[in-house]
């Protein structure tokens, strides 16, 4: 329903989107996710009329809308911060794209004042945007750009500059929103578990390319990409030594390396796991100790920082780990194959690939 | 001496009556220096001859045309330079806030707007007299009248009220520059673009959010215009000299005898005349800015 | 995004002409003779007229003067308002305020009024010369401005911790000040030194009403029956005046680019 094709955008010698070949699909919600500078926020903006390409074409439904301007594009867009009008109060905010569209002032705030219900703000429709919370001007933004039934939703970095409270609350409601209305969406973020638990498909980009678009769980298992497999997802790079027949040493365990062919026997390598494929018990003799323990709910990460001063990266989905900060464990890795990779060097994705 | 900590301890402990007499000097010289002559003019308008309190200077200037006439002028002469310039002013302004901030144009602007502002006066009268005097004396008069245009014959001159109201614009639109400067750098783009995007054409979202918004500190700016050239004379004085007629001559004409003799209190009774408009602008202006500032941050 | 809009154009080109046409007829004025020909005359008499050279150097001496002393009164009340005395804020910056409420003209009126009726010994200390009569009114018309730039400068850099950290060193207040304080609002000084000369250097209403001689009223004066001269130095001052604030625009972009802080 909405088509990048080849869009690049050049500032003098910088590309800041290299050739940008990108489909949205009808009420999916689709999350550019990349560090910063890699040109997800060039490609909402341009998407929304803000910027326009160097060379390409945006097409939405068919239609080239690459030259039409902002305000005749029929899209609703959320700003990070700082964008509701100050010299309006709550409603009126909600209510100026319907008065653009010239409707009659009884209708738009009464329209107004459904959209502040939808999204729990009926009480605060008459305060102006300095007398609101962070999350509460976000909640009218969002009314805001959906008061006027946009085709497209397009959302830059909405939730970045609120607390991690009202940020974990806000990301479930855009979501089930946009779920409810079946709304296209692209929304641009560089924080991975909002792309990661929000969106239909993830677009993983750097330094102006689209490095990979796909489901999340794709994207975090199958990285199709060096950067991805490194981007998406935590990954443990840990010391080892290979042996002879693909066998490599790490942490006083033999486990068989999935790529050993490229590396020479007996090099230094590194091998690459998830946190989620180590385990901890606990060892009054054991090779570290618990440096960090991060209670998320549904599982436990612990940071065990090992006596030569390696740092381990442990996920434990188990509730019957009562380890705590100090205790001396011992480490054990779960997987029977891992990735290798050269120290210092990116890791291949195959490789990260096969070990899902 | 005793050791840092003791000495630290020491100092803190001291008496707060150091500070206030730490505020002896700035005290002492305000008192001596601005409300001594201050104090001279109050109590001179407010007294008569035999050092009794009295409204009859005030009652003097108020009926009076000699004294009604350069009231009505200042006021009048105020109130069209800044409007002149606070238009200009401002659209200046806009267009050079534009450009980003450590461009040649915004400085090459704001030093200029800086120096026409708070140093005019004197060199700008000149100036004036330069390009628009009477021909031959003028340079710009001269060529204009050479190409068939004769201003001076159409009545126009420099060292008139109109040609004092024309110098002040000459200062009123670069001050209007740097007052309105900071609240046009305040409009957050993200404004013009969430308008935008709801379908408001740039003329829509000047007339809804931008115009608005900068409503109270163009206000504001615009009073202080008022109050600045209210209060102006030296572009005056070296522009006609103490005769023409507006309230900053009418003063100098009363203390320094021109027209009667020892009409020192009229002159101080004028002189209150001015502070209480300049008085009644500062507090609109401080009316104005609390709606600005809650608006801008 | 440097597309031109024609709004942008229009009044910046208007400004240009408005501006800089009676900058160029001023200069054209100042090189002409009266038999026609251009030269430089105007200017060299800047110099050889000796009841303007020595107005330039009344003017001069008062300005420095009052520069200095704009910045050795304020500071120290800034500084100590700030840190000790935070209730008084308000009141200082109404009495900061007065002298733009009061215009000069009514500021003038009671000195002439105090010059005139003083007794002899006052007179004769402060009311005889230009130098100890005007300066110490200059410094009360700078004060707007000087409290403003040295407050902005002030909270601008953290003054409880340099200040702590200096006097628990041993420093006394006074080098305090001058040591470590003045060095980190380098900028706002030199800004309101700059803005109180070229106040001093225009300022002629009360020069005049209180009968001095000082560059402006010189050039009054002497503008009845030779305009070129004065011409001349108006000028020249426009141009002085403007290269001091924009070489302190560079100064300013400089300081606030670099968070370094000065300690000695």
């Amino acid at each position: 329903m909405i088509r990048f094709e080849a869009v690049r955008r050049q500032y003098g010698s910088v590309a800041a989107l290299a050739g940008l070949d990108l489909e949205i699909h009808e009420g999916e919600l689709v999350a550019l996710l990349g560090p910063s500078g890699c040109g997800k926020t060039t490609a909402l903006r341009i998407l929304g009329g803000f910027d326009r390409p160097t060379s390409g074409r945006v097409l939405v439904d068919g239609r080239d809308v690459t030259d039409v301007p902002p305000n005749k594009r029929d899209m609703g867009m959320v700003f990070q911060a700082y964008s509701l009008f100050p010299n309006m109060d709550a409603r009126s905010n909600v209510a100026f794209g319907l008065r653009m569209r010239g409707r009659d002032k009884a209708s738009r705030l009464k329209r107004a004042d459904e959209l502040l219900e939808l999204v729990g703000l009926s009480e605060v429709a008459d305060r102006y945007a300095h007398q609101l919370s962070g999350g509460q001007q976000q909640r009218v933004a969002i009314a805001r750009a959906l008061a006027i039934e946009p085709k497209v939703l397009l959302l830059d970095e909405p939730l970045s500059a609120l607390d991690a409270r009202v940020r974990a609350q806000l990301r479930a409601e855009i979501r089930s929103l946009q779920q409810r209305l079946g709304i296209t969406t692209l929304f641009v973020t560089h924080d991975q578990s909002e792309a990661l638990s929000m969106a239909d498909r993830v677009g993983v980009m750097q330094a102006g390319r689209l490095e990979q678009l796909d489901t999340p769980e794709n994207v975090y298992r199958r990285p199709a990409t060096a950067f991805t497999a490194e981007f998406v997802g935590a990954m443990n790079r840990l010391p080892g030594r290979l042996g002879d027949g693909g066998q490599v040493q790490v942490l006083g365990q033999r486990l068989s390396a999935i790529n050993a062919n490229g590396h020479q026997p007996g090099a230094a390598v590194e091998a690459l796991l998830r946190p989620e494929a180590i385990g901890l018990f606990p060892d009054s003799a054991g090779a570290g100790e618990v440096t960090q323990r991060t209670f998320l709910g549904s599982a436990v990460r612990f940071e065990v920082t090992l006596d030569g001063g390696q740092r381990v990266l442990v996920e434990s989905s188990s509730h019957d780990t009562e380890l705590a900060v100090g205790a001396r464990v011992g480490v054990r890795i779960l997987a029977e194959s891992v990735a290798i990779a050269a120290p210092g060097e990116a890791a291949p994705p195959e490789a990260v690939a096969a070990l899902a | 001496m005793g050791d840092p900590a003791a000495r630290r301890r020491r100092g803190i402990a001291r008496p707060a009556g150091a500070a206030w007499l730490g505020m002896l000097p700035f005290s002492a010289y305000v008192l001596i220096f601005l409300g001594l002559p201050l104090y001279e003019v109050i109590h001179g308008a407010f007294t008569n001859d035999s050092e009794r309190l009295t409204l009859s200077n005030f009652s003097a200037i108020f009926s009076q045309s000699q004294y009604l006439i350069p009231l009505e002028n200042s006021l009048i002469l105020s109130a069209w330079t800044a409007a002149l310039g606070a238009i200009f002013g401002t659209w200046l302004a806009a267009a050079v806030v534009a450009s980003p901030a450590g461009s040649m144009l915004r400085r090459v602007v704001s030093s200029a707007s800086a120096v026409l502002a708070y140093f005019a006066g004197v060199p700008l009268a000149f100036a004036l007299i330069a390009a628009l005097g009477r021909p031959p004396g003028g340079v710009i008069t001269t060529w204009l009248k050479h190409i068939g245009i004769d201003l001076y014959a159409s009545g126009f001159n420099i060292s008139s009220l109109f040609g004092v109201g024309l110098a002040y614009v000459y200062f009123q639109i670069p001050m209007m520059v740097i007052l309105i400067t900071p609240a046009l750098e305040g409009l957050r783009p993200q404004w013009q673009e969430a308008a935008e995007n709801l379908g408001a054409t740039k003329l829509a979202y000047l007339r809804h959010v931008a115009v608005p918004v900068m409503a109270p500190a163009f206000i504001g700016a615009l009073l202080v215009l008022f109050g600045n050239a209210f209060g102006a004379y030296a572009t005056a004085l070296a522009l006609v000299g103490s005769a023409i007629p507006l309230l900053p001559a009418a003063i100098e004409s009363a203390i320094n005898g021109n027209v009667l003799v020892n009409e020192d209190r009229i002159a101080f009774a004028l002189g209150v005349e001015m502070i209480l408009v300049v008085m009644i602008v500062m507090v609109l202006y401080g009316l104005v800015q609390r709606r600005a500032r809650r608006w801008l941050q | 995004m440097g597309r031109p809009r024609l709004w942008r154009v229009v009044i910046l080109v208007a400004a240009l002409i408005y501006f800089f046409g009676p900058l160029v007829a001023s200069i054209k004025y100042s090189l002409i003779q009266a038999n026609g020909s251009y030269s430089l005359g105007n200017y060299a008499q800047i110099l050889s007229n000796g009841a303007l050279r020595s107005s330039m150097f009344t003017s001069l001496e008062i300005a420095g003067i009052a520069a200095v002393a704009v910045v050795a009164l304020m500071l120290p009340t800034v500084v100590l308002v700030r840190l000790r005395l935070p209730q008084l804020t308000l009141l200082v910056e109404g009495v900061t305020i007065l002298p733009i409420v009061v215009p000069p003209i009514v500021i003038a009126a009671g000195l002439a009024h105090l010059q005139g009726s003083a007794p002899e010994w006052l007179v004769r200390l402060w009311f005889n010369h230009p130098l100890p009569a005007l300066t110490p009114v200059y410094v009360v018309l700078a004060m707007p401005f000087t409290y403003r730039a040295l407050d902005t400068g002030v909270r601008a850099i953290d003054l409880r911790t340099l200040v702590d950290a200096s006097r628990s060193l041993g420093a006394s207040w006074f080098t305090t000040l001058t040591r470590v304080i003045l060095p980190n609002v380098e900028t706002a000084v030199l800004g309101a030194m700059f803005l109180t000369i070229a106040l001093c250097l225009g300022e002629v209403v009360i020069a005049t009403i209180m009968l001095y001689v000082t560059l402006p009223v010189q050039m009054i004066q002497v503008g009845a029956a030779s305009p070129g001269i004065s011409v001349a130095i108006s000028i020249l001052s426009f141009l002085f005046v403007f290269v001091l604030l924009f070489l302190l625009s560079f100064l300013a972009g400089r300081r606030r680019g670099s968070s370094s802080v000065r300690v000695i």
